[in-house]
């Protein structure tokens, strides 16, 4: 009944996270100890998931715990995200002088919930990986303990939060009060052939449950949040909540409505259907106005959250699993941007700032231009063939008109990433203002690594494209 | 009509004016004070369908512990709820028709006997021999023991993140740092005065 070798990473990350705590707190008098130790933690897991690939699919601890290739593959992906993650942040926390044993030991418990959730098998599991990933979040947004800005950024968040997961629990607490099973295949198989008034008390359940995913998202119309925190909040942090925390949003997607209500899917599409397009809509127009960086990096995830959640509405998961990865690997490096131009006392946030850089930094110029261009979604790089499998797979799903709106509006969106570009390459500023890059030597080669990327990606963009397939098949 | 069913009325309908209160009342002490009596009423119910242990547990840590908690807060902080309530008359209305919308909406769903599984569609009585404490304690440990365990990462987490965002440096603690009192030499203490 209970197989402990299948949750090895988990318990990994757990030891290691609680180590790291009072290692921090008794031991180690040298800071980059604890990073290189937390760097460790992730390449650690990293290489006990890898053998977990011969025992799927498999169900552990009654049913609580479930390993397939999706779990797997989001696990990898948040090992690699959050490697990333805690290597740009090192930095900005040095600079800022926030303690870094607390960012990075509730960075482990944030992995450690993320993971939780990726391979729930049952309603409890999937609540408590979300409390488990949620709870460090709001601590670390207000790191930076004596601003303001970081502590009301951390109110918003948490509330907004607390409020999608009470959401989420009132819909799980009917799923549970209509079928009696809590482990997520049994309420599947209790879910075929419902009488007519269950399943209308099912599809509330499904609505509030999608109200929850989408406060996690970050989808118009539960969005409000995210260009506040985004740009309030420490940036570190920012770098965690948008890239690999989006990765579990997907999961709870996945698990909830695919694997669970699958049947009710007449019911469910519809709904990410309007919130898609809304998305969209309010991301892309609403960021042609923006002037700070961070608020508009905010804007562009509602807006490519807008396609992930069309992907899931066209039942292509592998579409959508290709486009939340790569999207992850951009948001990760447009917020290292951010931590690369900031320093001590002073932090870059508005567009104007990067005007000139071609001069002073020609290389990170070249980087910062491949990473709009992605984002914006110009052939060859990677963002291209993420908008392109979703649009690929909205017309195979007979959904052509919302394929349409989403190409006009990508059109709109390309706009405010080409203005970047424009102000590095062609806005003169005078040889003092000129932007400065003060990163240290492993955040340049990783920034280097992270943008390349895509363009590696986009130009060979089969592997992976058909691994995402594959997970699913 | 049973006793369990008046018994189930009384206090249903206690702990659903309670709750209204708390949200009501203009006073936050006797918010909180109705919330007490809202658990203590949920408390009753569960002890009807013969879970005893949960609804000492609900008596003794929210009603006993986090409420009293709840209370103290409450009094020193003494709010100035004034400012809280400016926008309420305005969206009142609002909240007043998605509140009946939604909850008309599952009333009238759960009219329906059908909607119920067969076996909570009346109350179980269990054997007198019956044991809930055993019973959950048995199931913690062996069905639910993954949840049960993360539940207990999530405690340890709220703890971390509370004194990572509170703890300040120990500026007035007076401990001992013995290295450095090994390692002091004669200059360190002794200052020579030659006039």
């Amino acid at each position: 009944m209970f197989s402990f070798s299948a949750i090895l990473p988990e318990i990994f990350v757990l030891v290691m996270a609680c180590s790291i705590l009072l290692l921090d707190l008794f031991v180690i008098e040298n800071r980059i100890a604890i990073y290189r130790l937390a760097q460790l933690t992730l390449i650690g897991a990293f290489a006990l998931t890898v053998p977990l690939f011969d025992k799927i699919p498999l169900l552990a601890f009654s049913g609580h715990f479930m390993l397939d290739n999706l779990a797997l593959t989001l696990k990898l992906g948040a090992y690699v995200l959050t490697f990333f993650v805690f290597l740009y942040a090192y930095d900005y926390l040095r600079l800022q002088h926030i303690k870094l044993g607390e960012f990075y030991v509730l960075g482990l418990f944030s992995l450690l919930g993320m993971m939780v959730l990726t391979s729930a098998g049952s309603l409890l599991t999937v609540y408590l990986g979300l409390e488990l990933l949620s709870l460090p979040l709001y601590a670390m947004v207000t790191l930076l303990r004596d601003s303001k800005l970081t502590s009301e950024a951390a109110m918003k968040y948490f509330v907004m939060g607390a409020l999608a997961s009470g959401m989420l629990l009132y819909g799980i607490s009917l799923m549970y009060g209509m079928t009696g099973e809590l482990i997520l295949m049994h309420v599947a198989e209790a879910s075929i052939g419902m009488n007519l008034v269950n399943q209308s008390i099912m599809g509330l359940g499904i609505a509030l449950i999608v109200v929850g995913i989408a406060f996690k998202l970050g989808a118009v119309p539960f969005h409000m949040w995210i260009p506040d925190v985004y740009s309030g909040a420490t940036t570190a942090t920012v770098l965690f909540i948008a890239s690999t925390s989006k990765l579990t949003a997907f999961a709870l997607a996945v698990r909830l409505l695919f694997n669970t209500f699958g049947v009710f899917f007449e019911e469910w599409q519809p709904m990410l259907l309007i919130l898609g397009v809304l998305s969209l809509i309010v991301g892309n127009v609403v960021a042609l106005v923006q002037t700070n960086i961070k608020r508009l990096l905010a804007y562009s995830t509602i807006a490519h959250m807008g396609f992930v959640l069309l992907a899931l509405a066209s039942g292509s998961l592998g579409a959508g699993l290709f486009y939340i990865l790569t999207y992850g690997l951009m948001a990760v490096a447009g917020f290292a941007v951010v931590i690369a131009l900031s320093r001590a006392g002073y932090e870059a946030q508005e567009i104007s700032d990067l005007k000139g850089l071609n001069r002073s930094h020609p290389w990170f110029a070249f980087l910062i231009m491949l990473l709009m261009f992605s984002l914006a979604g110009v052939p060859p790089l990677v963002g291209f063939y993420a908008k392109f499998v979703v649009l690929d797979a909205m017309i195979k799903a007979g959904l052509t008109p919302f394929a349409i709106i989403a190409v006009i509006l990508s059109v709109v969106g390309a706009f405010y990433y080409l203005r970047i570009i424009k102000v590095m390459y062609f806005d003169t500023s005078d040889a003092q203002a000129l932007p400065q890059f003060t990163p240290n030597k492993p955040m340049r080669v990783a920034l280097s690594i992270n943008s390349l990327a895509f363009l590696a990606l986009g130009l060979f963009p089969g592997a992976l494209l058909s691994y995402c397939f594959w997970v699913f098949a | 009509m049973p006793v369990e069913k008046v018994i189930f009325y009384c206090f249903a309908a206690l702990m659903l004016f309670a709750a209204f209160m708390v949200i009501t009342s203009r006073h936050p002490v006797r918010a909180v004070l109705f919330l007490v009596l809202s658990f203590i009423s949920a408390s009753a119910l569960w002890l009807l369908l013969e879970a005893e242990f949960l609804a000492i547990i609900l008596v003794l840590v929210y009603v006993g512990a986090v409420m009293v908690l709840f209370l103290f807060v409450v009094m020193m902080l003494n709010m100035n709820t004034a400012p809280l309530k400016e926008g309420f008359s305005r969206y009142l209305p609002l909240g007043i028709l998605i509140g009946v919308l939604f909850a008309g909406q599952v009333i009238w769903l759960l009219l329906d006997n059908q909607a119920l599984l067969p076996e909570w569609r009346s109350l179980q009585r269990h054997a007198a021999d019956y044991n809930n404490t055993e019973i959950l304690g048995r199931a913690l440990y062996s069905d639910y023991l993954y949840p049960f365990e993360i539940a207990g990462v999530i405690l340890l987490v709220a703890i971390v993140a509370a004194i990572a965002l509170t703890f300040r440096g120990t500026k007035s603690s007076r401990k001992q740092n013995i290295s450095e009192q090994v390692k002091v030499t004669k200059a360190d203490r002794l200052r020579i005065i030659k006039d």
